[in-house]
């Protein structure tokens, strides 16, 4: 047993933080919420850099790697906020033409709200009676569908890893900016009741990554449910919690701290909900181990 | 990133399952909670059987995913607690084995693993607790002796104990992390006086020991002189990273009895409930994980725990709360009844939000040493 990271998955999480800081910064994302649409030619570098076909064989024009290193690749780009509809494009690669490579926008209809629907090329699933909603995610456009269709195994723990990189990001942000803003004379991270908030930011962070790492190499789909109902609620407290360190900023539209939250808000409310999976751990409770 | 175990891991486990299989049937009925002499006795008498099979150094003598195994192993098994052996196996034990003289191993350490002395942890006073350093009993060199004066507070099983791992200060100019040193006492050297302390769960397992002028050899200084706070991070790393691990799956076994307590006596139709249940069973899923993780870690890093050990303490000492106050619910009445199966467990887990570093100092500590927050003034 020897459950960190290896030397290969080390480098190809910190190539893609890389990548996306330097094609998705802050600059990029604020362009992007203006612009509120999906930028093509940002998709198609995606694709050339492997975030659609890192699993898919190498024999298929993949690059042949596992869940998880997919699982950290979209850790990576729930910290950048990368827009679109990137789980199911993933999840399309080797189905849907054009997907791996991201010439394609793929989306899937696995829950109650669809994303994307208006701007993908294809999408998996019967979305006949999608009705557009005014999205709460000002870069996630939203369908609300009548019937819920299951979301498959993959999907959720790829979503939950995406929770976890927002997870990790707004402790990030809050810690920072605990360091540097100074109230009553000294940095208000030298408060506790604010340090207290920012531990319990990464405990939460923590213990979502040991499940969604966990998941990722077991491959189990229950444990896939678990991981996203502790990765969703650690995207979703953080995010909270990140805000109130930033106090008066943080609710302004100018912080960065909404949309993490908004976004954090959109995928806790795609997939199984957290009463489902709940029920899913109770019943497979029984006597002793 | 590999969660399987090796063939010889796996060996390790079969064995220890099936000498578990043999033994425990053997093993003498368990004594009273509240006779600790009895209790002494009988984990005693446990760690000589562990011994005799060749599981006597297990705590530090093995690598950390074999402790992991050995403690994963024993706890589904319903094997004893580690009880009046938990200081010398966990803290003292693995304290000498890494910091200790030839000699003072050599001393020490065989009578801990065969299970004929038994370790108290003389580090609390009662103006120092959660602030540890601060400490100030004092020692003064006189020739070949320490000569100590002072007191310490919740020191458990303090009146069963053969020695106790003590902090000392000894250079009371210096900054009150730098004069502190940590020595082996023996409990029956004169001028001490171990008074028992009631706990809330009825139990006297931790007491007030007060001592004057007790005199103690040099030779059983563990470390340099004035080094004694370094040699006790030492130890609490131990405590913080793997003295949790049987606890988590005691944890995950005793949701699934509360699970089937619930379907018995009909609340597992309460949806809140028995939700909360399976969010309990997640949870713990995790933090089982997180061990895995944080053993990981220190198997690379070799052998020594982590700072992850407060990340973990953090979430656990509450989850642990949790779990009990959901017991409670199951039960209903039941619960009021001491003689009930997890009553004593929920008094009892009060204890984790403050034992071994409060939850509020550990979040000082993720805060400062993992995020790097400035301290306050």
């Amino acid at each position: 047993m020897d459950f960190q990271l290896s030397d290969d998955q080390r480098a190809l999480r910190d190539g893609f933080r890389d990548l996306l800081a330097g094609r998705f910064g802050r600059e990029a994302l604020r362009e992007a919420v203006d612009r509120g649409s999906l930028d093509r030619g940002l998709w198609k570098e995606l694709g050339d850099a492997g975030l659609f076909g890192l699993c898919l064989p190498e024999a298929d024009g993949g690059v042949g790697l596992g869940l998880p290193e997919a699982v950290l690749v979209f850790e990576e780009a729930g910290r950048a906020l990368l827009p679109g509809p990137l789980v199911a494009t993933h999840l399309a690669a080797g189905v849907v033409k054009g997907a791996d490579t991201g010439e394609s926008v793929v989306t899937a209809v696995d829950g109650e709200v669809v994303e994307w629907l208006a701007e993908s090329d294809h999408v998996r699933g019967d979305a006949s009676a999608a009705r557009e909603i005014r999205s709460v995610d000002p870069l996630t456009p939203l369908h609300r569908v009548a019937h819920a269709q299951e979301m498959p195994d993959a999907a959720v723990l790829l979503t939950a890893a995406l929770q976890l990189g927002s997870a990790g990001r707004t402790t990030e942000m809050a810690v920072q900016y605990a360091k540097t803003r100074e109230q009553f004379g000294q940095p208000i991270g030298a408060f506790q009741a604010v340090k207290h908030l920012c531990a319990q930011m990464l405990v939460r962070t923590e213990l979502a990554r040991a499940a969604v790492y966990a998941a990722a190499v077991t491959g189990e789909g229950l444990e896939a449910a678990g991981a996203k109902l502790l990765a969703d609620d650690a995207a979703v407290r953080n995010a909270r919690d990140c805000l109130q360190v930033y106090g008066g900023m943080g609710f302004t539209w100018e912080a960065d701290v909404h949309l993490h939250l908004k976004r954090a808000w959109v995928r806790a409310g795609r997939g199984p909900t957290a009463a489902q999976v709940e029920d899913r751990f109770a019943a497979a409770l029984r006597g002793p181990l | 990133m590999d969660l399987t175990y090796t063939e010889e891991e796996e060996d390790f486990r079969l064995r220890l399952r099936a000498w578990l299989a043999r033994t425990l049937p053997t093993l003498p009925p368990k004594p009273d909670p509240l006779d600790w002499p009895a209790r002494r006795t009988y984990d005693l008498g446990w760690q000589r059987r562990l011994y005799d099979a060749g599981y006597g150094e297990v705590h530090w003598g093995s690598t950390p995913t074999q402790h992991l195994i050995y403690l994963e192993e024993t706890e589904k098994a319903g094997a004893p607690y580690v009880g009046a052996n938990f200081v010398g196996l966990l803290h003292a034990g693995p304290t000498i084995a890494a910091e200790g003289t030839a000699a003072q191993r050599e001393r020490w350490l065989p009578p801990v693993v065969r299970g004929e002395e038994a370790w108290c942890q003389g580090f609390s006073e009662p103006d120092a607790g959660s602030d540890l350093a601060s400490l100030r009993t004092k020692a003064v060199r006189d020739g070949d002796h320490y000569v100590v004066t002072g007191s310490k507070i919740w020191t458990s099983h303090a009146e069963v104990a053969d020695w106790c791992e003590l902090l000392v200060r000894t250079d009371p100019t210096a900054p009150k992390h730098r004069g502190i040193t940590w020595l082996a006492m023996p409990m029956d050297t004169p001028g001490i006086t171990v008074r028992p302390l009631r706990t809330l769960a009825g139990s006297a397992e931790f007491a007030e020991m007060f001592l004057d002028e007790v005199r103690i050899p040099v030779a059983n200084r563990v470390g340099e002189e004035n080094d004694g706070w370094r040699v006790t991070m030492v130890t609490l790393s131990y405590e913080r990273g793997t003295a949790f691990v049987g606890e988590v799956v005691q944890c995950r076994r005793t949701l699934g009895q509360l699970a089937d307590a619930a379907r018995e006596n009909g609340r597992w139709d309460d949806d809140a409930l028995r939700r909360r249940l399976g969010r309990l069973s997640a949870e713990f899923g995790a933090l089982w994980r997180l061990t895995q993780w944080n053993v990981s870690e220190a198997q690379r890093s070799g052998g020594v725990p982590g700072i992850g050990g407060s990340v973990f303490k953090l979430r656990y000492s509450h989850a642990r709360q949790e779990l009990y106050e959901t017991a409670a619910e199951v039960l209903g009445p039941d619960s009021l009844d001491l003689d009930r199966e997890w009553t004593a467990d929920r008094l009892s887990s009060l204890s984790y939000t403050i034992a071994a570093g409060t939850s509020q100092i550990q979040q000082n500590i993720v805060a400062e040493r993992i995020l790097g927050l400035p301290k306050g003034r």
